[in-house]
C-alpha cells in the first residue's frame, strides 16, 4: 500500500524508523561493542560509546576458560542434524496433507501443532527417565531427536503451506509422464519448493539453535550446546560485562551472519508462510 | 481428488511424523499421569507407593500455586499485547516510503535471532544492573534513583525481556499483511472522505485481523514454556514463579517428583483450555 | 494403438454420484471430443481414463488390456493439461526429455526426439528458456511436445486450449487438429465449447450430468441431435426451441429450428414478428425477433447487408423439412 509521498514524509519516515530500528537493535550492539572494551571501560560512568581500547582479550579469556569451540560444535550439529532429520520426515507428510487431503488433514495438523503447547517441563521428569534408560542423556543424539521432535510440527506447518502454492496438476503431470512417487517429489516438487524448504531449514535451524529448556535439563558436559555455555555466565561471572559480552556474542555471532546472508528466505521463513 | 493408490500412499507417508509425534505425546504424558497418583522422591526413597489424588490437593493447595497461574496468564497476556499493539504501529511505520528500508528491518527483526539465554543475561547485567546497567546511568544522568528492576519491578522487566524478543515477529508477520492490502480498498476509502483512523479502524485492522491471529496463536505456544528467561534472570524469585518454573523446582530442585508431576497435569489441563479456545479461533480464520 | 473402451464406468464422490454407469468405444486413431456444460462429468471422465482418479465400478481397457488399477504411468497415455503443467524449474529441452528420463530412454534416443518435436511445434529457438520465458502458445506447444515424444497409444487434452486468447485458440486447434492427422493417434479431447468440437472432431461425445446424451460425427449431431440438450448444446448460435401452440401444430410438445434455416421476408411469412437486438458480424447478421405467441424471441441468421432495424416488422418462415420435433421426454420424434 505503499504511495507516492513528497521526500520531507519521507526523510521524517526515515528519521523516526531508523531511530526506532536503533533502539531495538541497540541491546545487541551494546553487547558487541562491550565484548571489545576492558572491564572497567564496560561499566564506566557515563558509558562510553565507540572511543575507547579495543581490545580482543575477552575473546581468549572466553576461549580458555570454556573450550568455546567444543560447545559450538555442539550446536550446530544438534541444530542442524534435528533439522534436516525433520525435514526428511515432514516433506513426505506435508506432501500427503498438501496434495492428497482428506477431511482429517486439518485435524491432524492442528492436533500436530497442538502438541508443541503441551507444556515441557509436564514431561520433563519422564523423559529423563527415558533418556537414563536408554543411555542418551547427555548425549548429542538424545538432544537431536528431542529438539527434531518439538520442531517438527512446525516444520510440517511451513511445508504444508508452501506445498500449497504449488498446482497439483505440475505433479500429476508428472505421474502421467511416467514418474514414481518418488521421482514426483524428488524432480518436481522438492526443486519447484526449494524457496520454501530453504526458509523452513533456515528458520527451523535458528529455533534449534535457540532451543533452551531441553539442552538445558538435558544436558552435562559432553553435549552442551551453546545456550548451556552461557548459562554458565549466569552469576556471579555475570557481573564482568566485558566478559559476559564476548561470550554472547560468540553464542549469537553464528546466527547473525547466518541471519545477515539468507535475509530473504528468512524473512519469507518468519512469517511461517503463513501469510502471503 | 486422488486415487486409492496416492491415497494410501499418503497415509505411509504421514505415518512417521504422525506416530512420532503420538508417541512424543503420549509415552512421557502417560508417566507423568502415572507419577501424579504416586508418591515419588528420587532421592529420599525413591518411589513410595499409590496416594490417590494427595499431590493433586497438595499442589493446588500449594500457596505458590494461584500466582504461579496468575504470573503466566500476566506474562503470555502482557507480551501479546504489546508486541501486537507495537507490531501493528512498525509495521504501518516500515511501510512507509522512506530510505534505507531494507537495514531498518534487519534491524527489527535482529533480536528474534538471538538466544534467550543470551538476551536474558544481556538484559539482566548490562541494562538492568541498579548500579552498572545502562538504566541506571540513565537514571542517575537525570538525577532519578535507579530502579532494582528484576527484584522490585520484576514481573514488567520480564514481560519486557520477553517482549523485545518476540516483538520483531509479530512486526514481521504484520508488516507482511499491510504489504498485501490492496492500496486500491484504501483509495476508494479515502475518495469516500473516510478521515485516517477511520480507514485505519474499518479497513487496514480487519484486513490484519488474519495476521493476528497467526502472531496470537504462534506466539502463546511459545510464550506458555518460557523457560531460560526466568531461570536466567531471577529464578523464579520476586513474583516471576510461572506455572512452568514452579514445576521445576518441584521436580528439579525439591526432587518430588510425584508432586511436580500433578502439577505438570495442572499444567497441561491449562495449556488444553488454551490450545482449544485458540485452535477454535484459528481453525476458523485459517480457513478463510 | 489406441483402443480404449470404457465398460459400466461409474464414478461417484462420497454419496454423490457424478457418473453413473457409462460405456464408450474409442477407436484407434480417433480424434474424440468430450464436450458439455462445466459440472458435466467430462474432465472427471478425463481424468478416470488417464488412471488420475479411480473409477467406482466397471473396467477400462486400453488396447484390450484391463487398465482399471493401473497407475497413470502404466497407461502408456500422454496428457496435456489446462494450465499446461510445465515444470516451471526446468528448461523446455528438460520439460519434453522428462516423460523420456523417467522411461530411462538412451540419451541420443532422447536428443534425437526432442529435435524432431522441437522442429515440428517450432520451439527449437526457445529450447533452452525457462517456461515462465514463454508465450501462452509457446507454452501449450511445449506441453504438447512433452505430451509427443513418449509416443503414446493415446493422447488426452484437459480443455487446452481455454487460458488462450481467441485469436490463438484458432490457430491451436488448426495445429492440433493438423497434429492429429500427422501422428494419426487415438486422442480424447475435452472442451466446453462446442466450436472446438465440431471443428475438430471425428466422434463427439455429449455429456450431461455425468450421461452421455448422444454420441456421433458432427454432422450427426447437426442433422440429428437425439434429443432436446443437444439440440440446444450443438450448432451456434443455438437452434430456437418452441414449445405450445405452434409445436401443437405440428403434435409434438417441442419443435427446433436452427437460425440458418428460417427464411426473412418483408411482406409475408409463417410468423409475424418484431426486430430486436441485431447483431451484425459482417458475413452474416443474427436478429433477436420477437413474436407474438411465442415465450422467448427467435433467432434469424440472415446475410451481412439485410437492412432492418430495431423494431422494424418482419415475416419468418421455417424450412418446413429442417424442423426438429421433440416429444414430451425431450426426444427426438
Amino acid at each position: 500500500m505503499a504511495r507516492a509521498v513528497s521526500s520531507n514524509r519521507k526523510l521524517l519516515n526515515t528519521l523516526i524508523a531508523w531511530t526506532i530500528g536503533l533502539i531495538i537493535f541497540f541491546p545487541i550492539l551494546w553487547t558487541i561493542l562491550t565484548s571489545f572494551k576492558t572491564e572497567a571501560q564496560a561499566i564506566a560512568d557515563p558509558p562510553i560509546f565507540f572511543f575507547f581500547d579495543w581490545t580482543t582479550e575477552n575473546y581468549s579469556v572466553v576461549q580458555e576458560r570454556s573450550n568455546y569451540m567444543r560447545f559450538l560444535w555442539n550446536s550446530i550439529i544438534i541444530a542442524g542434524v534435528s533439522t534436516i532429520l525433520g525435514l526428511i520426515i515432514a516433506i513426505p507428510a506435508a506432501w500427503s496433507m498438501a496434495f492428497v487431503p482428506s477431511k482429517r488433514t486439518k485435524d491432524i495438523l492442528l492436533w500436530m501443532l497442538s502438541t508443541k503447547m503441551l507444556p515441557a517441563v509436564g514431561v520433563l521428569y519422564p523423559i529423563y527417565l527415558i533418556f537414563i534408560q536408554l543411555g542418551i542423556l547427555d548425549t548429542r543424539i538424545g538432544l537431536i531427536v528431542v529438539v527434531m521432535l518439538i520442531n517438527l510440527p512446525i516444520i510440517v506447518w511451513m511445508l504444508y503451506t508452501y506445498f500449497k502454492e504449488i498446482p497439483g496438476e505440475i505433479l500429476e503431470a508428472s505421474r502421467m509422464d511416467g514418474a514414481s512417487l518418488k521421482d514426483e517429489i524428488l524432480y518436481v516438487l522438492a526443486p519447484m519448493a526449494v524457496p520454501g524448504i530453504a526458509s523452513t531449514l533456515l528458520l527451523n535451524f535458528i529455533l534449534a539453535w535457540n532451543e533452551a529448556f531441553w539442552t538445558l535439563n538435558l544436558t552435562a558436559a559432553k553435549a552442551a550446546p551453546l545456550t548451556a555455555f552461557i548459562a554458565s555466565y549466569s552469576s556471579p561471572e555475570g557481573l564482568f560485562f566485558a566478559k559476559l559480552s564476548a561470550a554472547s556474542t560468540m553464542a549469537i555471532a553464528p546466527i547473525l551472519i547466518l541471519g545477515w546472508f539468507s535475509q530473504k528466505q528468512l524473512v519469507r521463513g518468519l512469517t511461517f508462510g503463513a501469510v502471503k | 481428488m486422488a486415487t486409492q493408490q496416492s491415497r494410501s500412499a499418503a497415509r505411509m507417508m504421514m505415518a512417521p511424523a504422525v506416530i512420532l509425534l503420538l508417541a512424543w505425546m503420549l509415552v512421557p504424558l502417560i508417566m507423568t499421569v502415572w507419577f501424579s497418583f504416586r508418591k515419588y522422591l528420587p532421592l529420599r526413597g525413591g518411589d513410595l507407593g499409590f496416594v490417590g489424588f494427595e499431590n493433586y490437593s497438595r499442589f493446588i493447595s500449594s500457596s505458590s500455586f494461584w500466582p504461579s497461574v496468575q504470573t503466566t496468564l500476566i506474562i503470555v497476556g502482557g507480551v501479546l499485547l504489546i508486541t501486537i499493539v507495537f507490531g501493528v504501529i512498525l509495521a504501518l511505520l516500515l511501510d512507509q516510503p522512506m530510505w534505507g528500508q531494507g537495514v531498518v528491518r534487519i534491524l527489527v527483526i535482529a533480536p528474534f535471532f538471538v538466544m534467550p539465554t543470551v538476551s536474558a543475561l544481556v538484559w539482566k547485567n548490562m541494562f538492568m544492573d541498579p548500579v552498572n546497567g545502562i538504566f541506571a546511568h540513565l537514571w542517575k544522568f537525570f538525577g532519578a534513583e535507579p530502579v532494582q528492576w528484576l527484584s522490585q519491578e520484576s514481573l514488567p522487566s520480564i514481560v519486557m525481556i520477553v517482549s523485545w524478543q518476540w516483538l520483531p515477529f509479530a512486526t514481521l508477520i504484520l508488516l507482511t499483511a499491510v504489504q498485501s492490502l490492496d492500496s486500491e480498498q484504501l483509495e476508494a476509502a479515502e475518495m469516500d472522505g473516510a478521515p485516517y483512523l477511520k480507514r485505519f479502524w474499518f479497513i487496514v485492522l480487519p484486513h490484519l485481523s488474519r495476521a493476528i491471529t497467526i502472531v496470537l496463536l504462534i506466539q502463546t505456544i511459545f510464550l506458555l514454556s518460557i523457560f531460560a528467561e526466568i531461570f536466567v534472570t531471577t529464578g523464579g524469585a520476586f513474583g516471576t514463579k510461572t506455572l512452568t518454573y514452579l514445576i521445576f523446582q518441584r521436580v528439579l530442585e525439591s526432587q518430588n517428583v510425584g508432586l511436580g508431576s500433578a502439577g505438570g497435569v495442572y499444567a497441561i489441563i491449562l495449556a488444553n483450555i488454551i490450545a482449544i479456545f485458540l485452535m477454535r479461533i484459528v481453525g476458523k480464520n485459517l480457513d478463510t | 494403438m489406441g483402443r480404449i473402451t470404457l465398460k459400466k464406468v461409474q464414478k461417484s464422490f462420497g454419496s454423490t454420484e457424478v457418473i453413473p454407469p457409462l460405456d464408450l468405444e474409442i477407436n484407434d486413431g480417433e480424434f474424440v471430443v468430450f464436450v458439455g456444460p462445466s459440472g458435466c462429468g467430462k474432465s472427471t471422465l478425463l481424468r478416470l481414463i488417464a488412471g488420475l482418479e479411480d473409477t467406482s465400478g466397471g473396467t477400462i481397457e486400453i488396447d484390450g488390456v484391463d487398465a482399471t488399477g493401473l497407475p497413470p504411468a502404466k497407461r502408456s497415455l500422454a496428457m496435456v493439461f489446462q494450465s499446461y503443467a510445465l515444470y516451471p524449474h526446468m528448461s523446455v529441452r528438460k520439460n519434453i526429455a522428462f516423460p523420456m528420463k523417467m522411461a530411462g530412454l538412451p540419451k541420443a534416443e532422447q536428443e534425437k526426439r526432442i529435435s524432431q518435436a522441437a522442429a515440428a511445434l517450432n520451439l527449437t529457438d526457445y529450447l533452452d528458456r525457462r517456461p515462465g520465458q514463454l508465450s501462452g502458445g509457446q507454452r501449450q506447444r511445449v506441453a504438447i511436445g512433452r505430451a509427443i515424444v513418449r509416443e503414446p497409444s493415446a493422447f488426452l487434452f484437459d480443455e487446452p486450449l481455454s487460458n488462450l486468447d481467441a485469436a490463438l485458440r484458432v490457430g491451436m486447434r488448426l495445429e492440433i487438429s493438423e497434429l492429429h492427422k500427422r501422428l494419426d493417434t487415438t486422442m480424447v479431447y475435452v472442451t466446453h465449447d462446442q466450436v472446438e468440437a465440431m471443428t475438430m472432431a471425428d466422434k463427439i461425445v455429449v455429456l450431461q450430468a455425468g450421461v452421455i446424451e448422444q454420441v456421433g460425427s458432427p454432422l450427426d449431431l447437426y442433422h440429428t441431435p437425439r434429443n432436446k440438450f443437444v439440440a440446444g448444446f450443438i450448432g451456434s448460435p443455438r437452434m430456437n426451441l418452441i414449445e405450445g401452440a405452434e409445436a401443437a401444430k405440428h403434435n409434438v410438445t417441442t419443435i427446433g429450428i436452427r437460425p440458418e434455416h428460417i427464411a426473412v421476408s418483408g411482406e409475408s411469412g409463417d410468423w409475424k414478428g418484431v426486430v430486436g437486438v441485431s447483431e451484425h458480424l459482417g458475413s452474416d447478421t443474427f436478429f433477436h425477433v420477437k413474436i407474438d405467441g411465442f415465450a422467448e424471441p427467435i433467432t434469424v441468421r440472415a446475410g451481412g447487408n439485410v437492412d432492418l432495424h430495431y423494431g422494424d416488422t418482419i415475416y419468418l418462415t421455417p424450412q418446413a423439412d429442417l424442423i426438429h420435433k421433440f416429444d414430451g421426454g425431450g426426444l427426438r420424434v
